[in-house]
Formats: structure tokens, C-alpha cells, sequence
């Protein structure tokens, strides 16, 4: 059981937030030129960068006929955590992750359209305070947007662990370092929120069954609200971006 | 190095927007429903479940009788029979080049489609094939034209007319294929004494005008003059086209020969050609251009 102190007895968490309240996201699309689509996210203090090239011509080793592939690069900067790290990716933890992004990021992208092709997704996490790999995925969805890939609905991930707040259990959404650190239960799930269907779930330590349930609804209400997040930011960058000469066409 | 360097403030970034945004159209989203399946096809950008239409890209729909597709912002090049593309030569493999066309799929050039010097009605020998590296060798630009569209969607070339083949001295600049305006010419020699190609593919390839060429004369003196030096106001000309297209992506309008040479026009206020690159002046030229062209519309 997570020490219970990280609730307050006002209901508040270590950073002031109440159990279901999400970090402040801020997100940009489009910053970098070269690129086909990039993004920048912002998730509380996480930090991080998405670049994403292709689809183009796959390498003959890796090309397939009956989609597109998809290949992912997670790496860290070395200046992101509070320990400054020797190796920015290629470590087992980096590697780990690479994969799991490609799990989700495959799922929301409609691969089948593009054979013999191949779509590069670059990460790069600028400061990592906790749900890196959530605010990665969030941050790829944005660049596969910008980049103009078919997807079926946005890819959002989020985590929650549990809590208690006397005797009743409190599952808390997006969970921050500080809460990691503390040696809590961390979930994390990457889902199409629109479709409701799960595309990758990760349990850090042991939960009961009886409060799975319970957590796992919260972190997918956060999908929910991450999602709603991330269209408003498309729609800015949409109404930004539109040319007046494209009505002609219509 | 005692050169200016201005580093600003994130909060002072130019918005390069210049468009009056009055009526936005509707936008959709990936994953949201555009309509029922009733009556209605799916076309690009869109897909089918639970028996609707969905929108898989972000971006406005455009709707042609039945069919419903949806164009994204920006994406990469879909080639179409007829488009004018700047390449680079990739690689040289038994009878055919691969371009790379900023497509999908890398493009292809066949030995068959191109004109191999001394005539159009000449038969290709296994000769031709050991001379292609001659012809066209990896990393050469060339321009061509789409011949077709195989099915998997790359894109096949050719360059069997005297305007198209290698480019040899100039600048080339990418931009995104969507903001190159479909126009029934891409060549175009500029009154400033600069010829431009601007390619469907978003590639676009800046010359100095060939002035005293007349084809039929002997092949060694085209030879020189492609490995003539291009004298200095040529090169600062080009230069500042290449700058004021630039402002025109940033402020992301719809380039052809007109909205080019509007803005270099604009430009020429301003005397030295590193002052286009500050994002103020990009901005000024670039909304410039947008009333210019706005006051042609009109007229």
C-alpha cells in the first residue's frame, strides 16, 4: 500500500492538484521546418519534442507489403533529469520505451494504406518530471497530425495510481515524479479515447483487483480529457495555418 | 566574428499569419463522424466504421457529388499524370533511375523516357545502358514530368521534351508541396532576368535565365556553359527570390509566379538581401504581396 500522506486531509495532493485534475498541457505543432510534421508538449514540467518523418520509401530489410512501418526513436536528454544521464538513448529503459511507443503509435495510425513504406517518429524528452512516456505519445499524435498521416482517432496516454483519503480509496490521475518517487502504484494506458479501445497498459508494481477497476476507469477519463485537449490545439493550429486560396477549390 | 547576431525573446516571436481570417471553414479532426454512411463515398482522408464516416486527418472536406474527402494542411507529395517535379538522381540501377521526388515512394525515371542526346528517333543499345551514370549520376537534380501513377502510388517520369532534364547551376529551395498553386505553366523566366521552375512537388529551382544557347550547336559549348561562373548580381538576385519565397512559406501563401515576383518587387525596398531574412521584414513583404494581389483580385 503507497504511503497515505500523499493525499492531504483537504483532499489535495503534493502539488496542489485534486485527485482528478490533469496537469496543465500546452502544446505547439509545427516547430521545425525540416521535418514532415513536429510538435512540442508540455505536461505540467515534463517537457518534450516529437519530429516525424515519412511516410517515404522503406529500407529493403525492413519493407513490408502489408503496411507501413512504423519506427520509433525515444531518447532523453541528458540535461532532463535531476541526475544528469551518460547515455541519452540507446539504455535498456530507452529501448523499452521505442517499443512500447510503437505499440500505441501503431495502433492509431492506419498502416494498411501505405505499403512499402515507413514513418520515422523522433522523441526527444527535454525534462522528464514524471509520465514521460505519456506526454511522448501525446506529443507523437500531434506530430503524426501535423505531418498529415491517416490516423483513426487520436493516440492519448495517461497515468494514475491510488491513494487513500482516510479509509477510502482515491485513484489519482497523471501522476507527477514526486508521486512516482514515492514508491506508489503507477498505471499508465495509451488509448484511442474516441473508440474507447485500449492500445497499450502498463502496471509498475502489484494492485489489488479489486481497485483495478476503479484506477484504470480514472486513467481513461484522463485519455478523455487529454484528447479533448490536444483537438483544440489542432483546430488552433488548423485556423492558423489555413490559406484562403484553398476555398477555391471547393 | 563581429557579424550581428539578434537572439529574441520567445514572447517577441512574429506571427507570420497575414491572412484576414474572417470566415474560418469547418475543420475536422481525426476520429470525428462527417456524416452517415448513407448516400455518401469515402474518399481520401476519410474511413468507415460503425456504418459512418470518419475523418482520418486534420484538415477542411471537400465534397465532389457523392464523394467526401478530407485534405490535410500539409502532407507529402501525391503525385498526378502531368505535374511538373524538380527530383535529385538517388540511384542508378539496370535501365531506370530513382528519384526522389519528396513522394511516398521513391519516383522513377525509365532509360526509355528520357531523350539521350542525337535525336528523338534513335534506337537504345546496350551501350546507353553502360552510359547512363554518364547521362544522369547520383545526386544530380533534374526536372521532369509525371508519366503515370502505378498502383502502389509511386510515381513514374519522364523528361522527353527539351525543357525538362538535368539542372545544372542554381539554387533549389523545398517547401510543402500544398502551398504550390496548380498552374498550367511551371516555367517561368522572370522579368529580373531569373528563370524558375516551380515543381508540383513543393521543389522549386531557381536559374540564371540561359541567354545565348541555340540548340543544334555543338555539344562541347553546352558543356561550357554549364561550368560557367554565374556573375555576382545574378547570384544576388537569386538569392533574394530565394528569400522572399521564403517569407511567402512563413506566411504560408500560395506560391506562383505571380505571388513570387510580387514579393521580390516588394523586396526591392530594402537593399540588402541578409536584411529579408528578419522576420519583421519577411512579415511586411509578405503582407505587401497578400495586398497586391488582393487589389488584382478585386480588379
Amino acid at each position: 500500500m503507497p504511503p497515505p500522506d500523499l493525499l492531504s486531509s483537504q483532499g489535495l495532493r503534493l502539488d496542489g492538484r485534486r485527485p482528478n485534475e490533469l496537469r496543465r498541457i500546452r502544446c505547439k505543432l509545427g516547430v521545425f521546418t525540416q521535418p514532415d510534421g513536429s510538435a512540442y508538449l508540455e505536461q505540467g514540467n515534463t517537457k518534450v519534442l516529437a519530429a516525424v518523418y515519412g511516410p517515404h520509401q522503406a529500407a529493403k530489410s525492413k519493407s513490408s507489403v502489408e503496411g507501413v512501418v512504423v519506427n520509433c526513436q525515444y531518447s532523453m536528454a541528458t540535461f532532463s533529469t535531476g541526475e544528469r544521464k551518460n547515455r541519452p538513448r540507446g539504455d535498456r529503459k530507452s529501448q523499452e520505451m521505442s517499443l512500447h511507443l510503437r505499440q500505441a503509435l501503431t495502433a492509431a495510425i492506419k498502416t494498411e494504406l501505405y505499403p512499402r513504406s515507413q514513418i520515422d517518429i523522433y522523441i526527444e524528452v527535454l525534462q522528464a518530471d514524471g509520465g514521460a512516456y505519456c506526454a511522448s505519445v501525446n506529443a507523437a499524435t500531434l506530430a503524426l497530425v501535423d505531418a498529415g498521416v491517416p490516423l483513426r482517432a487520436y493516440a492519448c496516454a495517461c497515468s494514475a495510481s491510488m491513494a487513500w483519503r482516510g479509509a477510502q480509496p482515491e485513484p489519482l490521475l497523471d501522476v507527477g515524479h514526486v508521486e512516482e518517487a514515492a514508491g506508489g502504484v503507477v498505471l499508465t494506458v495509451a488509448s484511442l479515447p474516441s473508440t474507447g479501445s485500449i492500445a497499450l497498459l502498463e502496471l509498475s508494481h502489484r494492485l489489488h483487483s479489486d481497485y483495478f477497476e476503479m484506477v484504470l476507469s480514472r486513467a481513461m477519463q484522463g485519455c478523455k480529457d487529454i484528447e479533448i485537449v490536444l483537438d483544440k490545439a489542432v483546430r488552433e493550429h488548423l485556423a492558423e495555418g489555413w490559406t484562403k486560396q484553398d476555398v477555391v477549390t471547393i | 566574428m563581429n557579424g550581428h547576431v539578434t537572439i529574441r525573446l520567445a514572447s517577441e516571436r512574429v506571427n507570420h499569419c497575414v491572412a484576414s481570417s474572417n470566415e474560418l471553414p469547418r475543420f475536422y479532426t481525426p476520429g470525428e463522424v462527417i456524416s452517415g454512411m448513407q448516400d455518401f463515398m469515402r474518399g481520401h482522408g476519410t474511413y468507415v466504421e460503425d456504418d459512418c464516416i470518419k475523418s482520418s486527418v486534420a484538415g477542411v472536406m471537400q465534397k465532389v457529388n457523392k464523394l467526401i474527402c478530407v485534405r490535410p494542411l500539409k502532407s507529402r507529395y501525391v503525385g498526378e499524370i502531368g505535374d511538373v517535379v524538380v527530383g535529385r538522381v538517388l540511384e542508378v540501377q539496370q535501365k531506370r533511375w530513382k528519384i526522389e521526388t519528396n513522394s511516398r515512394l521513391d519516383s522513377i525515371l525509365q532509360l526509355s523516357s528520357v531523350n539521350l542526346p542525337g535525336g528523338e528517333l534513335r534506337r537504345r543499345s546496350a551501350e546507353d545502358e553502360q552510359m547512363m551514370r554518364k547521362h544522369l549520376q547520383e545526386g544530380d537534380l533534374i526536372s521532369a514530368e509525371v508519366q503515370s501513377v502505378f498502383s502502389d502510388g509511386s510515381l513514374s517520369l519522364h523528361t522527353r521534351s527539351l525543357k525538362y532534364g538535368k539542372l545544372s547551376q542554381g539554387v533549389l529551395m523545398k517547401v510543402f508541396p500544398s502551398l504550390i498553386k496548380r498552374r498550367k505553366n511551371h516555367f517561368h523566366n522572370l522579368p529580373c532576368g531569373i528563370a524558375i521552375i516551380i515543381g508540383n512537388n513543393g521543389f522549386i529551382w531557381m536559374s540564371p535565365m540561359q541567354r545565348n544557347v541555340i540548340i543544334g550547336e555543338n555539344k562541347d559549348e553546352i558543356q561550357n556553359y554549364e561550368h560557367q561562373p554565374i556573375n555576382k548580381s545574378d547570384r544576388e538576385i537569386m538569392a533574394r527570390l530565394k528569400n522572399c519565397v521564403a517569407a511567402l512559406v512563413a506566411a504560408k501563401m500560395m506560391l506562383d509566379d505571380s505571388s513570387i515576383m510580387f514579393a521580390y518587387e516588394e523586396s526591392l525596398r530594402y537593399d540588402d538581401v541578409k536584411e529579408l531574412l528578419d522576420p519583421e521584414v519577411m512579415l511586411d513583404i509578405a503582407f505587401l504581396t497578400q495586398h497586391r494581389l488582393n487589389s488584382i483580385m478585386e480588379e
